[in-house]
């Protein structure tokens, strides 16, 4: 096998052009997945059981069902419904759906997490459940989440590659187009995974920043 | 002392599982009284000041707060399950002070004391800050405003968690072993504010304690739960000098044995 270093280099351009799609994507899923997790976990704890169960079994379904699946069902069926985004937007907010679920849990734990004399503390106020919420529950269970909410935004990066499945070229997809002209597939693909390598050890250290910076407040 | 019946207990039932912790209980508590529950433990007293601050549901009966029920509403003549809203505006005469305090550990000292005046009262924020400085100054933390909760001694804490309470005007303050989670010595600073705090208002007291000195003290009358029901009904001077139950000569007994 000979392989080629120069043509990892020559590469590079092409996978630039695709870290730009691929950062895309997880930036608007992530913040997607940001606030639909939030609302989905609220959700999940609504007294009212016609808003808790159905978004319970939303958030099972999307859970238990593959991410190409839904990127495929959303890019076929949303220009049905009349609904026409680019692939791209479609793919970030299948990512962002996908994900919401998980992050759904994750804010869940964190919530689970405050004590219940809190509650009991804002009742004895007389605050009203909005204020609760917004001003004694979620101040005390996010800082303590912040680190695994972190950790979700890797591995969000590391799934766009399957955003190729429709049509969105980020840098797999790019990847193997300079394949299909060179006929060189394992330079263009290495070159791709030290990109994907290299972002990920970057925001891995950014998330272990942030989980030295939260991990010290103590509420 | 005892202006009719501003809190009114009737036929109150509560069980968990098997185990009943109130048992068809009536009473009523005047307006400013103030009313000590003694009793062993399991026996329901911290379950009434629960039930009070609308933290635990009675299984059955009615409460009643300056005449308004406060699990129920009246509808077309009939009792009919109170509405959020209305269990609320009931709740909002009442607060209580916990064991073991549960201030917010994500807002400063001060802004716990104006949580509630500013968002459940409307006032201002000048003026609950300044009614907030003055109550903090009064337990005798004036100098620890910009402090996190996590900063202060549990005692510290307590006497804050009490600030915040007045802060939001209360016809009753409910206390439920205030200074159970604290050393003596700083328990006895706790009940030197509270002590002030009877001489100086007329807020109605329910207090579950196991400090009897200060029950004795401050209350108006002592009531001696056994469980899930009160087996007497007296002052301070008959309940703690001649007892006529016998339960609750060994109670008193075994609790001034531990102390």
């Amino acid at each position: 096998m000979n392989f080629d270093w120069s043509q990892v280099w020559d590469a590079m351009p092409t996978m630039l052009d695709g870290l730009l799609v691929a950062l895309t994507a997880t930036g608007i899923g992530y913040v997607i997945a940001l606030i639909l997790g939030l609302v989905f976990a609220l959700a999940r704890r609504s007294p009212n059981r016609w808003v808790s169960m159905p978004v319970g079994f939303l958030v099972e379904f999307i859970r238990s069902t593959p991410l190409l699946v839904q990127l495929f069902f959303f890019f076929y069926v949303l220009p049905l419904i009349g609904i026409s985004v680019s692939p791209l937007a479609t793919g970030a907010f299948a990512l962002g759906l996908h994900y919401a679920t998980y992050v759904s849990e994750v804010y869940r734990s964190g919530i689970d997490g405050v004590p219940p004399g809190q509650w009991e503390a804002s009742t004895a106020l007389n605050l009203s459940t909005r204020r609760t919420w917004t001003n004694v529950i979620l101040p005390q269970a996010i800082p303590r989440v912040v680190p695994a909410l972190a950790n979700y935004i890797i591995a969000m990066f590391k799934d766009t590659p399957q955003l190729l499945a429709i049509t969105v070229v980020e840098m797999l997809g790019g990847a193997i187009a300079i394949g299909s002209e060179t006929f060189r597939y394992s330079e263009p693909i290495a070159a791709a995974g030290l990109v994907y390598l290299f972002v990920a050890l970057v925001m891995a250290w950014i998330a272990r920043i942030v989980e030295r910076r939260f991990g010290q407040v103590r509420v | 002392m005892t202006n009719g019946d501003f809190i009114t207990f009737e036929g109150v039932h509560k069980a968990f599982g098997q185990n009943v912790v109130l048992d068809d209980l009536s009473f009523s508590v005047g307006s400013g009284e103030r009313v000590t529950l003694i009793g062993p433990s399991g026996s329901g007293k911290t379950t009434i000041l629960r039930m009070l601050m609308t933290l635990t549901r009675p299984d059955r009966g009615t409460i009643k707060v300056n005449g308004d029920y406060l699990y129920h509403e009246e509808r077309n003549g009939q009792l009919v399950p109170a509405s959020e809203a209305h269990i609320r505006k009931v709740r909002s005469r009442i607060t209580m002070v916990f064991q073991h305090f549960n201030l917010f550990p994500n807002m400063k000292v001060l802004r716990n004391v104006t949580e509630a005046p500013i968002h459940v009262l409307g006032k201002s924020k000048d003026e609950a800050e300044a009614r907030g400085k003055e109550l903090l100054e009064m337990v005798g933390l004036g100098d620890k405003l910009d402090a996190h909760p996590s900063q202060l001694s549990g005692g510290q804490q307590q006497r804050v968690a009490i600030a915040r309470a007045l802060a939001v005007d209360p016809d009753v303050l409910l206390l439920d072993e205030v200074t159970s989670a604290l050393d003596p010595e700083i328990a006895a600073e706790v009940l030197d504010v509270l002590r002030d705090i009877a001489k100086t208002t007329d807020v109605t007291m329910l207090l579950v304690t196991h400090a009897m000195k200060f029950a004795r003290d401050v209350s108006h009358r002592v009531l001696m739960f056994n469980e899930g029901r009160i087996i007497e009904d007296g002052t301070p001077e008959q309940l703690f000098n001649e007892p006529e139950q016998d339960r609750t000569r060994t109670f008193l007994k075994s609790v001034l044995d531990e102390t």
